[in-house]
């Protein structure tokens, strides 16, 4: 616990511990975890520590600014709906904060950047909020070496009328488990992106989530690469809670080896939710026969007025594609990396963030060489 | 054959080509050669096998050979991967030219012709010289700069695919080129510039094997040889005046020719 937890702040986490202790970690009968098993995660064990961070230190903004945390920590992010969340809610020991005061353009991006140790668990706790008409781009990162358990939130508070693009890079050890929430609250008018990059961790959950308001737009994009033995499950929910709103979605995956994949995305259209205008798409590209993904759309529409599409594929790499770069002289890998980031690449290209869309052409063709090299893949 | 093309090597020969697709025999013994400074035609019904045979010249692993040989320049051609015989020189203009979406034609041109490069041992091309030799050759095609920055035959029109087709050939210059088709579905004025983008690239050291069904084609690409493919197999070669006969005629006479020959 921390020292200078307020008492409210204090009580939401013993709420968070208890919720744990009673429900305990999900199973494959609960059907938000249908395609997961953490069983391996709570058989690991291991012991936590507070998490090494380059960024603002929440604790230390805690004992300086009790009153502006206070008002938000723990507030979107749900303890009851998670078990991950409520375990990090009660034990959580730092993480970031960033406040944007209002009307600010904070114009360099702002970094998170963690790294986890083998053999720890760690809770990272990280709190955004953004003021009223400022505009703020953040990018989380998320790595390690050996065997670990990151289990993450983030609650992002998007202010009226602000401009918020976050960019979440999971590229956890091979070996490691990573569970993360993100939860946003968008105020009136509010533009928020999301791109969550999973390209590492043998076990990864994340759960994105948005709640709309009235005037907003929200953007949840996501790629995910998993090769050997991989497992990646990304979750995410679009709550359109007013009327007015529009929301894209577009998931791309690649999967190589004996990976899983998984993708759930769930959209909610309150009833007074009219003129909601909402697209999702997830797109998936296997590349090995013992590569798996499990799609799935849930929509949930009470409003009459609306216009919400949706539509998932699965797919393998074009062979009348692959032969005509290949009768044009280029060698076959280099076709297949071609190809394999040609499907990517709408993914990478809507970030707005120039040196990240650079850094991630790098990593993907190196995730990309690495699949080929290690055996079980077919890339 | 005529005297010059006597002593030298052929580009291509086919002996005895057999090949099959979906467990159907398709090439049913083909015999072709091509000499240097040549153009041949390839005519023939729907489904008599022409695209199987560009196909299997370019190194598509869709269809078996079963038997027979096929030569590039002396070397035995059928152990090479297709990447191998572009590098060596051997372009397809493919009858369906391929969309591939998020690769972008520039990036595309510039990795074929690198690869043809580093072949011949030569350094990648430098980026203001394949600057200038693309807007050269897009002149050449009548088209639109703008079509470098889209993705490769993404969203094209048939007659615009066509054009990207003879427009590669003519960055890649390749010593055999094999159209397939490339006039089908133009008019005239595109096949005018297809046509001239074509005899731009013909030499007395390269070679070219149009497949056409239609003779329109080859009042601009003027062909030495005719050749005639029925049911998977040359029934009938000739001079020029073979394209003619048979626009006047049609294949019927041709259909009767290749069940006699079975
Ligand atoms: N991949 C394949 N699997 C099975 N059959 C095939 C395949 N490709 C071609 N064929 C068959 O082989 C025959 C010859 O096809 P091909 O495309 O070579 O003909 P073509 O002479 O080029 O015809 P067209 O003038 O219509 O282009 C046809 O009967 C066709 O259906
Ligand atoms: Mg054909």
């Amino acid at each position: 616990m921390m020292a200078a937890a307020t008492s409210e702040l204090q009580e939401i986490r013993r709420r968070a511990a208890e919720s744990f202790e009673t429900r305990g970690y999900p199973t494959k009968r609960d059907e938000e975890w249908k395609y997961t098993s953490v069983s391996a995660i709570a058989k690991a064990q291991f012991p936590a520590e507070a998490p090494s961070l380059t960024g603002n230190s929440l604790r230390t903004a805690l004992e300086q600014h009790p009153g502006l945390i206070e008002e938000h920590l723990g507030r979107y992010a749900s303890s009851e709906e998670n078990a991950f969340v409520a375990l990090n809610t009660a034990h959580f020991e730092d993480g970031a904060f960033l406040h944007v005061p209002r009307n600010t353009v904070v114009e360099e991006p702002v970094w998170i950047d963690y790294t986890a140790v083998p053999d720890r668990t760690t809770h990272p706790r990280n709190l955004i909020v953004v003021g009223a008409n400022s505009q703020v781009r953040i990018v989380e990162r998320y790595r390690g070496s050996g065997r670990y358990f990151t289990n993450a939130v983030t609650e992002i508070v998007a202010g009226e009328n602000s401009v918020v693009e976050h960019v979440k890079l999971e590229e956890e050890s091979a070996q490691s488990f990573h569970v993360a929430t993100i939860q946003v609250h968008q105020a009136r008018n509010s533009n928020f992106k999301s791109h969550n990059i999973s390209f590492g961790g043998l076990l990864v959950r994340n759960d994105v989530n948005a709640v709309l308001s009235t005037g907003c737009e929200g953007t949840l994009n996501g790629l995910y690469l998993a090769t050997g033995k991989q497992h990646i499950d990304n979750h995410t929910a679009l709550d359109h809670a007013a009327p007015h709103a529009a929301s894209h979605e577009l998931y791309k995956g690649i999967l190589d080896g004996i990976s899983t994949g998984v993708f759930n995305g769930k959209i909610y259209v309150r009833k007074d939710a009219q003129k909601t205008d909402a697209k999702q798409t997830n797109k998936n590209l296997v590349l090995s026969p013992g590569a798996t993904i499990n799609t799935k759309p849930e929509l949930q529409i009470l409003a009459d007025d609306v216009r919400c599409t949706h539509g998932a594929t699965v797919g393998q790499l074009d062979e009348e594609a692959l032969f005509y770069l290949r009768a044009r002289g280029i060698g076959e890998i280099e076709a297949r990396d071609v190809l394999i980031y040609a499907f990517a690449r709408d993914v990478i290209e809507r970030i707005g963030i120039p040196e990240i869309r650079e850094y991630l052409e790098k990593a993907l063709f190196e995730r990309l060489v690495f699949s080929r090299q290690s055996s079980g893949g077919a890339l | 054959m005529n005297k010059t093309s006597m002593s030298k090597t052929a580009i291509l020969e086919i002996k005895d080509l057999h090949a099959t697709a979906g467990g159907k025999e398709i090439l049913r013994g083909i015999n072709l050669t091509v000499y240097p400074g040549e153009v041949h035609a390839i005519m023939g019904p729907n489904g008599s096998g022409k695209s199987t045979l560009a196909q299997v010249i370019a190194g598509r692993d869709l269809y078996g050979v079963t038997s027979g040989e096929v030569l590039y320049e002396g070397d035995d051609l059928l152990t090479l991967a297709p990447e191998e015989r572009a590098q060596r020189g051997i372009f397809l203009a493919f009858q369906y030219p391929v969309e591939i979406p998020g690769v972008s034609n520039l990036y595309f041109l510039k990795a074929a012709l690198n690869a043809i490069r580093k072949r011949k041992g030569e350094p990648e091309v430098d980026a203001m010289d394949f600057l200038s030799l693309v807007r050269r050759k897009m002149a050449l095609m009548e088209m639109e700069e703008s079509l470098l920055n889209r993705a490769v035959n993404a969203g094209f029109s048939g007659g615009e695919k066509k054009r990207n087709e003879i427009f590669q050939m003519a960055v890649l210059e390749p010593r055999l080129a094999v159209l397939d088709e490339t006039d089908s579905g133009l008019d005239i004025d595109a096949l005018k510039i297809v046509s001239n983008g074509v005899n731009t690239l013909r030499g007395p050291d390269r070679a070219i094997v149009v497949v056409t069904h239609y003779q329109r084609l080859l009042n601009h690409i003027v062909p030495d040889y005719v050749h005639v493919l029925a049911q998977g197999r040359i029934v009938k070669s000739g001079g020029k005046s073979l394209a003619l006969e048979l626009e006047e005629s049609g294949y019927a006479g041709i259909e009767e020719l290749a069940e006699a020959v079975r």
